[in-house]
């Protein structure tokens, strides 16, 4: 039975696997797919409109297209901001917690909390937190002369959305950081020190390395999560001021359930859901293709 | 270019260590000479590792001094030791080419860039690592990689002691002999104090002028290679050194003789009585088969090695390897056996009794 490298009874095994598939994404997908090419007059009254709301999506000059580019822009703003401050921010933290003794799983316990705490409280407690005249971070912003104020001004809520996403994020990081540093060997170490290499050197040259392969999947992660952020945002400032926080996937429940505008809607589903895919292939390729041009 | 002494160091991974089986190292003596190759033997666990790190300043060892000359370094930092050292896994920098490599410890000390090129050249050319002078380290081969290692350390021209923890561990078994060779080939064009540390008894004896037998924490004996396989001091030195080791035989010695069982044999030199845990003890090459003379002795296999033959006997019920001579082709299940007189020593409580010239 062995000597063949293909067998059809496989196909059995993975049967109740491919149903699953079928109804957890192929269907739901398939249906967004249907949508995005009908239009419809009322309930259960469709006819096909071809490429149309593709067309309009991605046209700037329509009104729903520069709705659309204005919330794929912040979108990836929002993104970069988020990565730019967890990472770095993320491996510093790693660097500095204990290796070994009693410190080490207290440090990682209370490091991971905050990833443990579900999207919508995290933004109940921040909304609660960052208010001017009950929360600690709002009121104490407030009382040192900042002009802080998450519903009135745009960076105000920015920069809350971005911190919310910190605090609950940089665990992330930090952990898988952390075991990336801790499955270098003792001996980079001993060798550096007996090279005469500074910390900055040990940090350059042998850490960052080393680390490079979890800082893939780090980034990767916490890209797909950013790009994708609705809850937060959602609670704390609902889109606003104006739409200065509505994300895609804001936008996008505003245009489905606000507004019923389904064929737009599933236009832009399909649209969102390529450009994270595709954001992903390249960023993974071009990843692993560095670390291919290392090895020879 | 100096001398590194032991002064009575001592180390034990507990804080307050009580009896001697706390210690990973025992109380040790020594002088390290320059321009010497030594090497530290013995199985995992006997201390070898802690006293190279204590040497390195990657421990500081709970008792003694340590000096480089006449400076005490026992709590000085390794960068500030004149010491390279090599590791049983190659520790190279991923991200730079060879070059980078070896010129990184001279970079962190703040060298003239033409003189670190030049330095760089020079050692390239002895490790024969020019070719690969523009590659990345990375992609190398795990010989080339330990040579870069070994490299990092060479350059530096202060370098004083060079290191090794178990360098071949990693290494092809057909590139082991020839890395083996380009070491004592370096020691000897540049004259450095080197320590290698080892489990690997052909590797030692090979490599070093001296080798520090190692056991529980202890050094029990230090020797030449001729040493250590003639006179071993301790009987761990006799089974450790030489495959198969050494036989041991308990004994009642007397004078010039010792009476094995039922058996009398005679030494290469003369003793007081002694009764109280004495065995003798006798390389297999120093014992032989023979047709008729001798204490009788019974067969119980032979194992043929091409250039030699052994065989496993019973000597009063006392387990004996002894060299079978070319000439004797069939061995029967009792045969004759005569030890060489100055090779059979004599030890007490493990330890070897000196003699009197007979």
């Amino acid at each position: 039975m062995m000597d063949k490298p293909w067998n059809n009874k496989a196909w059995f095994f993975i049967l109740p696997v491919l149903v699953l598939v079928l109804f957890s994404s192929v269907l739901p997908v398939m249906t967004v797919v249907n949508y995005s090419l009908q239009d419809s007059m009322g309930v259960n009254n469709f006819f096909w409109n071809g490429d149309a709301w593709f067309r309009d999506l991605l046209d700037p000059g329509t009104e729903i297209g520069a709705r659309f580019a204005d919330a794929l822009l912040r979108t990836f703003a929002f993104s970069f901001a988020a990565l730019a401050v967890e990472i770095p921010l993320g491996i510093a933290i790693a660097l500095c917690l204990p290796r070994r003794g009693w410190a080490v799983g207290i440090s990682l316990v209370i490091t991971a909390l905050p990833m443990l705490i579900p999207w919508n409280v995290v933004g109940t407690m921040w909304q609660i937190f960052a208010r001017q005249d009950i929360g600690l971070f709002g009121a104490a912003l407030t009382g040192i002369g900042l002009p802080y104020n998450v519903t009135q001004d745009s960076v105000s809520a920015w920069v809350t959305i971005v911190v919310i996403d910190v605090w609950h994020w940089t665990p992330l990081v930090i952990l898988l950081s952390y075991a990336g540093l801790r499955a270098i060997p003792d001996a980079y170490y001993q060798a550096a020190r007996i090279d005469g290499a500074s910390r900055w050197a040990v940090f350059v040259n042998i850490e960052l390395p080393k680390l490079q392969k979890v800082l893939v999947i780090a980034v990767l992660l916490r890209f797909m999560q950013t790009f994708m952020i609705y809850t937060e945002p959602v609670v704390v400032t609902g889109g606003g001021p104006g739409s200065a926080t509505t994300f895609l996937s804001i936008d996008l429940v505003k245009i489905a359930i606000g507004q019923v505008d389904v064929g737009s809607a599933a236009a832009m589903s399909l649209v969102y859901y390529i450009i994270i895919l595709t954001a992903c292939w390249i960023f993974f390729t071009v990843m692993t293709q560095l670390e291919r041009r290392g090895d020879s | 270019m100096t001398t590194i002494t032991l002064d009575g160091i001592a180390h034990a991974y507990t804080r307050h260590p009580r009896s001697d089986r706390d210690y990973a190292l025992r109380p040790l003596h020594h002088v390290w000479e320059q321009g010497m190759a030594y090497a530290l033997l013995g199985p995992s666990g006997c201390g070898k590792t802690t006293l190279l790190n204590i040497i390195s300043g990657l421990i500081i060892p709970s008792e003694g001094r340590l000096l480089f000359g006449e400076r005490d370094v026992t709590r000085l930092p390794t960068e500030q030791r004149n010491i390279a050292q090599v590791f049983q896994f190659p520790v190279i920098y991923d991200t730079m080419t060879v070059a980078e490599n070896l010129a990184f410890p001279l970079r962190n000390r703040k060298m003239a860039k033409p003189a670190i090129a030049a330095r760089v050249a020079e050692i390239a050319a002895m490790l024969e690592l020019t070719p690969d002078l523009n590659r990345r380290a990375r992609g190398l081969t795990a010989d080339a990689k330990q040579k870069i290692s070994l490299g990092r350390g060479l350059v530096r021209s202060d370098v004083s002691a060079v290191l090794f923890d178990e360098p071949l561990t990693v290494i092809d078994p057909a590139l082991k002999w020839e890395l083996r060779s380009k070491l004592k080939a370096v020691h000897r064009a540049l004259d450095l104090l080197m320590i290698y540390v080892t489990h690997d008894q052909t590797e030692a004896l090979t490599f070093a002028d001296r080798v520090v037998v190692m056991n529980e924490g202890q050094a029990v004996q230090i020797g030449t290679p001729e040493e250590l396989f003639e006179r071993p001091d301790h009987t761990f030195v006799g089974y450790f050194i030489g495959s198969p080791g050494m036989n041991f035989l308990p004994a009642a010695v007397d004078g010039q003789y010792a009476r094995v069982g039922g058996s009398r044999i005679l030494l290469g030199a003369s003793y007081p009585a002694l009764t109280d845990a004495v065995r003798i003890g006798v390389r297999p090459d120093f014992v032989t088969l023979t047709a008729g003379n001798g204490p009788k002795v019974q067969v119980r296999r032979v194992d043929d090695f091409g250039r030699k033959r052994l065989a496993h006997v019973t000597l009063d019920g006392l387990a004996l390897v002894a060299t079978v001579p070319d000439s004797m082709d069939g061995i029967g299940t009792e045969t004759g056996v005569t030890f060489d007189p100055a090779h059979v020593l004599v030890y007490q409580n493990e330890i070897r009794v000196e003699g009197t010239p007979a």
